[in-house]
């Protein structure tokens, strides 16, 4: 089969696409060996209730209660719009229609961001790697681990020192390991000297061939204090083992509080302050994030001047995921029993309250360039706008944060932008739908292409719009 | 991790005045109008919106068995439902011609999505528009008009037709050689009204494939795996471009198919049939000035480009 024909994955009937042809769906094309979207022009439906946010463009899977959709205003994205060359030219849309009893213009684009990335937070205590660690997609690094954040891992991909800094290979697999993320397909990376994963927006993360389920319900010695009152009575020790602070229930000030008595415990690691421990083990994938897979190695024997044989241990993960209940016997050795049922509920009850874990995916790019002139004859003048609330920056009608500075630099939620809306240019730089929405009269007065304003019912009335 | 596309799951809309719904997923797209009482139609809805989401999984399942013909079928026969209802649909014709379950695909999809807006009998009327071939749903006593579109490219009604209650009509297809779809001949278009969508869509395309004028220097022909390398029509070929013909040779291109219409009538499969070429229109099985002339407010309109429901 020739080299140029390219196998859509669109849907589930992957056809075989050659050079200048579309699928059976006509929707996606292959366009000199790439599979591109050929979509007409995306709008969204507005609803007032919403004050002014955009609904989705239809519901997906599952969501839709059958409802009928009330008429009402209608938003025009930058998905499927195209874009324009030179960029002196007005951009492909630009649409007036009255919001709210206002005469506004959208400044309707397909942006092409050669400065662009995501930021993914992985909800995870489990190692994934080092801070500053690099991040690679086959083979080739296309970012880096950043910092740890409450109960996740962050990461940073792609930027143009991946795009277009380093080697070409480097650039199509960054830019190719941007457009899955953002496009809300899985994406398989592997950080040096830490985890394999598989990454998608929305989805648990997968760590080393393992789905992650749950957020820790906070470290060890939070899950003592959240539940010692719980174990009061029902088992003599509680051990919590977390790669960050280790709890031990006889010690902690919240056993203190109950007035449970020493048991003569001895865990290996750093004290903190009483019953909490820092560095029990090495961080990695086992318990509460640690590379423990047998949590009796992170204790000392007992010290026989205050254990006695009986004496109740219950050793659990952060997650309740990992649990182990064991019984000193006559030489103070804990020997492994099954869990008994009053232990049993705190076990779930911990596993209750972890949130699931989930992979986040923020793209982030800047649009301060010359895709300005489209918008206006005065390219700062937009950018200004912007820093000035005056405009309204949108994604494929999703909300973005604009970040304060020079630029107009954004990060948005890829799950809010419509399925799809990402493309690319073989530069390699991602291609996203971008809106500006503003007053008509703010618009005429930053030297917008007034001449190019046309009404949003011309719009809707090509014959290429989809709409939802 | 691959190309610009991620899976897009199925999709349900609304017209912006809340009449019609739209169900899309890959490459269906359905247009659905129900009438009646709003919670009926609401409900309607609702099981069409069912029935759809693992639609396109399920045919996608069984797609290289229905990419082959019948008498090919190595284990056996499709099983899913509507796999099943495209079997059935070109059953007729497969011990005579090249035909795969493919070729009543639409009209498959169109009759399973039109059984479930019936399952809840509250209905009195409705119709599930795919691309052109349409299911309709008509209880006792109600009616149904039904545009054609004569030439694809230029979406103005050519006639209507009534289809009532009484009619042993609840599917209307067209095939021709500007649809997504590939042809073997030549027609412009040819619509169908049979029993159900799926036996119209069927008989269109073999309607459709028999309006051809073999070896004729002006119809250039490519296999059908250049283009589609996954085309259940694998190395035949189909027409690429048509180049002028004279009036006899668009007459006999269309009495071709008249007469293969007229054999599939008096067999049962169709009741009538409408053929487009070149702007010269033949029908079967209709009251003489039925198409051509000029029409009123059909609710429907069936053409090779999608369809268009004019309110």
């Amino acid at each position: 089969m020739s080299q140029d024909t390219v196998t859509c994955d669109a849907c589930p009937i992957r056809c075989v696409i050659k050079p200048g042809r579309t699928g059976s769906c006509d929707r996606y094309g292959n366009v000199d060996g790439l599979l591109v979207r050929v979509d007409p022009l995306l709008v969204l439906e507005r609803t007032r209730e919403q004050g002014g946010a955009v609904v989705p463009f239809a519901a997906r899977e599952g969501d839709w209660e059958g409802e009928l959709v009330p008429a009402g205003d209608v938003f025009v994205t930058g998905a499927g719009s195209g874009t324009t060359y030179p960029d002196y030219k007005p951009a492909p849309f630009i649409v007036s229609a009255r919001i709210d009893g206002v005469d506004t213009v959208t400044v309707v684009t397909e942006a092409i961001f050669s400065y662009c990335g995501v930021d993914v937070k992985i909800d995870t205590d489990r190692h994934v790697g080092a801070e500053r660690q690099v991040v690679r997609a086959r083979g080739e690094p296309v970012g880096h681990v950043t910092t740890g954040q409450y109960g996740s891992q962050m990461l940073s991909l792609g930027g143009v020192n991946h795009l277009t800094g380093g080697s070409k290979r480097e650039g199509v697999v960054t830019m190719e390991a941007l457009l899955a993320l953002c496009n809300v397909e899985p994406v398989e990376l592997s950080v040096e000297d830490g985890a394999d994963l598989v990454l998608q927006a929305g989805q648990p993360p997968r760590i080393n061939g393992v789905v992650e389920e749950r957020m820790r319900v906070g470290c060890g010695s939070a899950t003592i204090g959240m539940f010692a009152k719980q174990w009061f009575g029902h088992v003599d020790e509680v051990v919590v083992v977390d790669d960050h602070i280790t709890g031990v229930l006889s010690e902690h000030q919240a056993g203190r509080y109950l007035e449970i008595p020493a048991t003569g415990i001895r865990v290996k690691g750093r004290r903190s302050t009483p019953g909490r421990y820092f560095n029990v083990a090495n961080p990695g994938t086992g318990w509460g994030g640690t590379d423990i897979e047998d949590p009796l190695s992170i204790l000392d024997a007992f010290d026989p001047a205050v254990a006695r044989p009986g004496l109740t241990l219950l050793m659990i993960g952060t997650t309740g995921e990992h649990h182990a209940y064991f019984v000193l016997d006559d030489e103070l050795r804990p020997v492994p029993r099954p869990l008994p049922d009053d232990l049993r509920l705190s076990v779930e009850r911990i596993a209750e309250n972890c949130e699931p874990a989930m992979t986040s995916v923020l793209f982030m790019a800047g649009a301060g360039g010359s895709l300005r002139a489209g918008a206006t004859v005065n390219p700062v003048a937009l950018t200004r706008s912007v820093n000035r609330t005056l405009t309204r920056v949108t994604c494929g009608g999703a909300p973005v944060y604009v970040w304060p500075g020079g630029g107009i630099t954004f990060m948005v939620d890829v799950t809010r932008v419509p399925p799809g809306a990402f493309g690319y240019v073989p530069t390699p730089a991602l291609v996203a739908p971008l809106e500006f929405t503003m007053r008509l009269d703010d618009y005429a007065a930053l030297g917008g292409h007034m001449d190019a304003v046309v009404p949003i019912g011309d719009v809707l009335a090509r014959p290429d719009v989809r709409r939802g | 991790m691959s190309g610009a596309a991620r899976r897009d799951g199925p999709i349900a809309a609304t017209t912006p005045d809340g009449s019609r719904l739209h169900l899309q997923h890959g490459p269906i797209d359905l247009v659905i109008e129900a009438f009646g009482e709003p919670a009926a139609v609401a409900a309607g809805y609702r099981r069409a919106w069912d029935r759809f989401q693992p639609l396109l999984d399920e045919l996608v399942a069984e797609l290289p068995a229905l990419r082959r013909p019948l008498p090919e079928q190595r284990a056996a026969e499709p099983t899913g439902p509507v796999a099943r209802r495209m079997a059935d649909a070109v059953r007729p014709f497969s011990a005579d011609i090249f035909i795969t379950p493919m070729a009543a695909v639409a009209g498959a999809v169109a009759d399973e999505i039109c059984a479930a807006l019936a399952a809840g009998g509250e209905l009195r009327r409705a119709y599930v528009n795919d691309g052109g071939d349409i299911a309709l749903l008509l209880q006792p006593g109600e009616r149904l008009d039904v545009g054609l579109v004569a030439v694809p490219r230029r979406p103005v009604l050519a006639g209507k037709t009534t289809i009532v209650a009484s009619d042993p009509v609840r599917g209307v297809a067209t095939s021709g050689r500007h649809g997504r779809s590939f042809s073997l001949g030549i027609a412009d278009a040819v619509t169908v009204l049979a029993a159900d969508a799926a036996r119209a869509d069927a008989a269109a395309t073999v309607i459709a494939n028999a309006v051809d004028l073999p070896g004729h220097p002006a119809i250039r022909r490519v296999p059908a795996a250049e283009l589609e390398p996954d085309s259940d029509l694998g190395g035949r070929e189909v027409t690429a471009e048509v180049g002028p013909l004279g009036p006899d040779e668009v007459d006999r291109a269309l009495a071709h198919g008249v007469a293969q219409a007229e054999r599939m009538r008096s067999r049962g499969l169709i009741v009538a049939a409408v053929l487009c070429l070149d702007e010269r229109i033949r029908t079967v099985g209709l009251p003489d000035g039925s198409a051509g002339r000029g029409p009123s407010e059909p609710v429907l309109a069936s053409g090779g480009f999608g369809s268009r429901a004019p309110r």
